[in-house]
């Protein structure tokens, strides 16, 4: 069968050569790689891959001003012959998208829910960090930029770091106009509250709905211009390709996700805010419709992608209750202020939690971390967890959990208290599991959750791709190899009300206007031709397996090769089983139905066949980077203690992924400088 | 346990639809709604047929995208859940569960249990919001705004725009949705100077999208999965009486 | 795609679903406070045929010398009239736009009201209506009343009450009334947007008191008239 062209690796045959791949990461220039085109990759860009972060001059606290100062300006009058194509509703995307259109540009926004306030954001539960130092306990931009940049294990670019830690203060003032509810003492102030171990109580919170209430503020800020007519709002639209033309990102092409049409949609600039892909993992803590679907097709047309192995794993989340499990809840971290957590010292326990005595009880976090016991790190938590579960330690009707015990609490406050604490969770947990945590104790188990990995993006947040910027969740974001909680919705807002509308306006300013441009030019048919090629070929496999099942095999292959312990043997093992599992995906999918019409199995097939490519990018990131950093954990780099190991000789890069057709990708580096925060070893014992 | 479902099933909007009845068997109890639909749609997509389309997204009850009617109820029989989050255990083994679309002429069917709620955004434009100028805000602590406002703002703005109390409201009246949007933001000293024109904007929207009226009978309450309360109907109200009172003179009140 | 919204601006307040609600309820109070009369009005049969008739001669005679005789009761004739109207009027008004609203129904419904008087508003009101027509042939101007004699109200009232089917056609419209008022009494306070919170817990209660002591009080009449306690 004569293979499209926009085929995929068809099978592991091309990667033989990985086998004596050298692990060194050495293969690229440190700086700028020119790379050979190759033809029929829809790339006309040339001058290779530049990685130049563009990071301003001057003292790191003035870096952000002295860029503004220098940045060309539009004038206000010409703002409206500028289209800006925003991808993304979330917090990155509904701020930009919001502000853009109330500078004056004409903004077309997309998301592929049925409504803009629907964006995963919505889920974020904890709260949101900002130096405000309203509780006058010591916290300040340094702090937050130097918590940020230690909490990432050094693998962030201090500049961007500290621009964010500058801009929290402005986003707080910003939602608080627009009537976020954010909790309130008695004085009428904002309260706040410590998150995640940090030892300021920096983080503003709106119950357990933080993610909500911002994104509503987005939200109702994006229908203000929609209704103002500077705001176009496609929703139920899903963008399959970027489009670009002269190198320069110029639009996209997208699915109406009602009718079926694909439609070119042109812009001056693309801003992608498409979130996070942690659903590679197939059961996250992510909403369904999670995908890596416009970064990755990005990627293709020659963005580069950095550090894709730098996944996070959240330790509290509800274990799966069978093989028809859908996703995982998360049970907010918080939790483990009060609860302890225990498994059976006997292996393979059979008694119920409330009859196995004291004494044959294991508080593993407490005994192998007596200064930090349950409250450890995200990253700590979770691989010990692994450890009890795969040392047939685990709990409940599979075995999948650990104890989350509330009964000391109890004993020692009272119901009321924890109740009052708690109550919620307590209730949401009930809900789910139909077990009461108040008499027994919870299960939990760690889950795939965030992604600090993303499109790589200099400190203007534009891609490798000239016009093509990434914001929130999408680019490779601040947070290093490992994200502090309560960070990202920070991380999103900064990037969509701050960043991207000034950012955006220097490039426009510096390219100018092309009235020109058809939607008949050549990019725009060859890429909606190649859409509609790979949808019919998706629907004419008609194989007998589910996408859906598909999904979930790949996923449970990364998470038991890939997620929170990675090894040389394992990833190759991965290497090796993903090119077999996406080739028998496209042999044997059953897409059923049209395309023509709302068709969610064709929805998830598209899906499914990035992610049965981008998992593969995503293992060849984490078995090259030789190291362990923040959440990237290499068994082969422990120290005694058992914790991860940072090499910072070897490692203190940026991994940027350029694709290559019919290719390994080419691995790129952009060297990390800390001039301001010392790299150390972190310790929690 | 074995179920049987009668499904919606409607291709398109423009089509007609009928009942299809599927026996579903092994239905686990520790099983969300939407897994046990999943299950159903692998089979079906198995077997060569078009699986049951239903709406949803984040699975734990905050997106709102979920929502159908179980036997009559929106979002099914468990108060303040919405349907991703409601579990089979639930369900007795033998159960007949009738699976039915939102049905409001503001929500159009878009295929089997999909409906089209942009009628609801379409009220949020209207004037839901407070017009502040990216980095023209105060700062934050210059504001202050008394707990008990807060607290009850916030309990407005829990809405998660699902459009259940639309569905449940043998008015079809989308009074619920419409009094926790406009409450929330009327309640805050911020959206003070925007109160009476949101207030008569967002009201004027809802009766121009075909939305049936209230007559106050509770039920939207009832099937609401975050449980916003009729007090933010009663609110609106009196703040619509206030803005006509407003417009016709007095300029303070 | 959200098309940009036209300009919404309501004309008027009756212009707008809630408006119309609102002058329902301004409405259903003065019929509520015209019944309160006439139910004190008719208790005035237990003191005997003198006390009523009197009774009923002081509403002709009421308000010389200022208006002449039966102008004031013209008066409130015509603002119950207009009263009625009004809420009849925006009733149907109401109405076709719910129904409008949901033109495909559902197959199985079961919605979680909150008293399932909400659910009788709309034929209980027509039966109401239906009543009021009937109560006037009947006990006003007696052309349903087969011993009518003009000026003799209790009488009237006393040999009206005594046919079984008439009574019948009594107790049926107390009924309707009883259920409009438990739900109307409620509703008018969420409609006029009164939800004190020290008061609101109040709200329901308060309806079902009312209520239930306007229908007895009501039906007082006929069932002392079968007891022989009146007549
Ligand atoms: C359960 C949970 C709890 C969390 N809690 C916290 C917390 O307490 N604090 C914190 O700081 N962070 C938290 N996070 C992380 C945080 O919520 C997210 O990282 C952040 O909200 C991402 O925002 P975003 O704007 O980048 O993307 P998203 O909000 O994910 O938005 C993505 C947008 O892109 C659109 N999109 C995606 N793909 C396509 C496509 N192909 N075509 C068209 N449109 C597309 C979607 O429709 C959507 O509008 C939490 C995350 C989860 C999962
Ligand atoms: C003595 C006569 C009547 C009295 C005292 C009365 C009183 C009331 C009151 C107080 C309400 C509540 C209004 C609100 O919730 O805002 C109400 C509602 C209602 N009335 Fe009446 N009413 C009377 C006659 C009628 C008649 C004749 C009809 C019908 C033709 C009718 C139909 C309705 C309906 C359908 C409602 C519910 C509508 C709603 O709540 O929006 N009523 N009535
Ligand atoms: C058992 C219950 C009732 C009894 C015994 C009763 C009795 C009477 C009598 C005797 C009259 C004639 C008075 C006169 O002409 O002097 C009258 C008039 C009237 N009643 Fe009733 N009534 C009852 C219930 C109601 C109810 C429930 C309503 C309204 C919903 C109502 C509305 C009227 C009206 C509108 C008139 C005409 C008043 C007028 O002359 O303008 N009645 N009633
Ligand atoms: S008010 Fe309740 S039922 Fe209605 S849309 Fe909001 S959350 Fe859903
Ligand atoms: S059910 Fe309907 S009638 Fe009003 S109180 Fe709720 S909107
Ligand atoms: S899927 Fe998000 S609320 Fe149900």
């Amino acid at each position: 069968m004569r293979q499209p062209p926009d085929r995929p690796r068809s099978d592991g045959a091309e990667f033989t050569e990985a086998g004596g791949h050298p692990i060194a990461p050495a293969e690229a220039g440190a700086e700028i790689t020119p790379t050979p085109q190759s033809p029929g990759s829809g790339r006309t860009r040339n001058g290779g891959f530049a990685l130049d972060a563009r990071v301003p001059p001057g003292p790191i606290a003035e870096k952000w001003d002295n860029h503004r100062f220098a940045m060309k300006l539009v004038n206000p009058a010409n703002r409206r012959k500028y289209t800006v194509i925003v991808v993304g509703t979330g917090l990155a995307g509904g701020a930009a998208a919001a502000t853009l259109g109330e500078l004056g540009y004409r903004v077309k926004s997309f998301c592929y829910q049925d409504s803009p306030r629907r964006a995963h954001s919505i889920a974020a539960q904890g709260g949101i960090n900002a130096a405000k130092n309203y509780q006058n306990d010591g916290d300040s931009i340094q702090r937050l930029f130097y918590d940020t940049v230690k909490g990432g294990d050094f693998r962030s670019r201090e500049a961007n770091v500290y621009r964010l830690a500058q801009l929290s203060v402005n986003i707080i003032d910003q939602a608080v106009a627009q009537g976020v509810p954010f909790a309130r003492e008695y004085s009428g102030l904002l309260d706040n509250r410590s998150f995640g171990g940090a030892q300021v109580a920096r983080t503003f919170y709106a119950r357990g709905q933080t993610g909500q209430q911002l994104l509503l503020g987005c939200y109702q800020a994006l229908e203000r211009q929609i209704d103002a007519g500077t705001v176009d709002m496609y929703s139920r639209h899903e963008m399959l390709d970027l489009v670009l033309v002269d190198g320069r990102a110029r639009g996209i092409l997208v699915r109406d996700m009602v009718t079926g049409e694909l439609e070119r949609h042109m812009g001056d600039a693309v801003v992608l805010a498409t979130g996070g892909y942690a659903t590679v993992f197939f059961l996250s803590t992510n909403a369904k419709g999670v995908n890596v679907t416009a970064s990755y097709r990005a990627y293709r047309r020659g963005a580069g992608f950095a550090n894709p192995c730098f996944t996070q794993i959240h330790p509290t989340c509800i274990p799966p209750s069978g093989h028809y499990q859908s996703k995982l809840t998360l049970m907010s971290e918080s939790l483990r202020n009060d609860g302890r957590i225990w498994v059976p010292k006997k292996p393979d326990e059979s008694r119920a939690a409330n009859q196995i005595p004291e004494s044959e009880r294991d508080y593993y976090l407490e005994r192998l971390y007596p200064s930090f016991g349950n409250l450890t790190p995200r990253d700590i938590a979770s691989r010990r967890a692994k450890e009890m579960v795969d040392g047939v330690q685990g709990v409940g009707p599979l075995k999948n959990g650990v104890y989350l015990d509330f009964k000391h609490a109890i004993e020692r406050l009272g119901q009321e208290v924890i109740s009052e604490r708690y109550g919620n969770l307590f209730e949401m947990y009930e809900k789910i599991t139909g077990e009461d945590p108040y008499r027994v104790p919870m299960r939990i188990y760690p889950a795939p959750h965030y992604t600090m990995g993303g499109l790589w993006v200099d400190y203007n947040l534009m891609s490798t791709i000239p016009g093509l910027f990434v914001a929130g969740e999408a680019n490779f974001s601040d947070h290093g190899a490992n994200r502090l909680g309560a960070s990202a919705l920070m991380q999103g807002l900064a990037d969509g009300y701050f960043i991207i509308p000034s950012t955006v306006g220097d490039y426009l300013a510096q390219v100018g206007a092309d009235p020109g441009l058809s939607l008949e030019h050549e990019s725009f048919l060859e890429s909606e031709a190649a859409v509609a090629r790979r949808t019919s070929r998706l629907l004419a496999v008609k194989g007998e397996r589910a996408a859906d099942t598909f999904w979930r095999e790949l996923g449970t292959l990364m998470w038991d090769e890939c997620g929170m312990a990675r090894s040389e043997a394992g990833l190759r093992r991965a290497l090796e089983r993903i090119p077999q599992l996406r080739e028998e995906f496209w042999r044997n999918v059953r897409v059923p139905g049209s395309a023509a019409t709302l068709n969610q199995s064709l929805e998830i097939a598209g899906r499914v066949a990035d992610f049965m490519e981008f998992a593969e990018l995503l293992c060849w990131d984490a078995l090259e980077r030789d190291e362990s950093a923040g959440a990237h954990y290499r068994v082969e780099h422990t120290t005694e203690e058992g914790e991860a190991k940072r090499d910072d000789s070897r490692f203190q890069h940026v991994a940027v992924w350029e694709h290559a057709e019919e290719a390994k990708p080419i691995r790129h580096r952009e060297e990390l400088v800390f001039d301001y925060v010392k790299p150390s070893a972190r310790s929690y014992k | 346990m074995n179920l049987t479902l009668h499904v919606w099933r409607q291709a398109q909007g423009t089509s007609g639809g009928e009942f299809v009845r599927y026996a579903v068997n092994d239905v686990n109890p520790d099983m969300s709604f939407l897994e046990m639909l999943d299950v159903l749609n692998v089979r079906l997509i198995e077997e060569g047929k078009d699986p049951v389309a239903f709406d949803h997204d984040c699975r734990e009850g905050i997106c709102g995208t979920c929502g159908f009617m179980i036997n009559g109820h929106a979002h099914g029989p468990t108060a303040r859940t919405t349907v991703c989050q409601l579990h089979m255990r639930h369900y007795d083994d033998g159960d007949e569960l009738w699976i039915e679309p939102w049905r409001a002429t503001a929500f159009p069917v878009i295929r089997d249990l999909i409906v089209d709620r942009e009628a609801l955004d379409r009220i949020v434009a209207a004037g839901g919001y407070i017009s502040v100028r990216t980095g023209a805000a105060p700062d934050a602590n210059a504001i202050l705004v008394p707990k008990e406002n807060a607290d009850l703002a916030f309990d407005a703005a829990a809405c998660i725009q699902c459009g259940a109390c639309v569905a449940a409201c043998p008015n079809a009246s989308a009074m619920l949705f419409t009094a926790a949007y406009v409450s929330h933001l009327n309640l805050l000293p911020q959206g003070q100077p925007e109160r009476d024109r949101r207030t008569q904007h967002m009201v004027a929207q809802m009766d121009d999208e075909h939305f049936g009226h209230c007559t106050n009978h509770g039920a939207c309450e009832n099937a609401c999965p975050k449980g916003i309360s009729l007090d933010f109907i009663a609110m609106l109200n009196r703040d619509l009486m206030r803005a006509r009172r407003r417009r016709q003179g007095a300029l303070v009140d | 795609m959200t098309p940009a919204g036209a300009a919404r601006e309501p004309v008027s307040l009756y212009s707008t679903s809630i408006g119309k609600k609102i002058a329902m309820a301004l409405a259903g109070l003065v019929l509520f406070g015209y019944l309160i009369l006439h139910l004190i009005g008719n208790l005035k049969a237990f003191f005997g045929e003198e006390k009523f008739n009197e009774y009923s001669e002081f509403l002709r005679a009421v308000g010389a010398p200022v208006f002449g005789r039966s102008e004031l009761l013209w008066i409130v004739r015509i603002i119950l009239l207009a009263a009625l109207i009004v809420h009849v009027v925006a009733f149907v008004q109401l109405w076709s736009k719910s129904r409008a609203a949901r033109r495909i129904g559902y197959r199985r419904f079961d919605p979680e009201v909150f008293s399932r008087a909400s659910r009788t508003m709309k034929w209980g009101g027509i039966a109401i209506l239906l009543f009021v027509v009937y109560h006037i042939l009947h006990l006003t101007t007696g052309d349903v009343h087969p011993q009518f004699i003009a000026h003799s109200p209790y009488h009237n009232l006393v040999t009206g009450m005594r046919d079984p089917l008439a009574s019948s056609i009594y107790v049926i419209g107390m009924i309707a009334v009883g259920l409009h008022l438990y739900h109307g009494l409620w509703s008018v306070f969420q409609t006029m947007g009164w939800n004190n919170k020290r008061y609101k817990r109040l709200r329901r209660p308060f309806a079902m008191i009312v209520a239930l002591a306007i229908t007895l009080g009501f039906l007082s009449v006929p069932f002392a008239v079968w007891t022989g306690i009146v007549g």
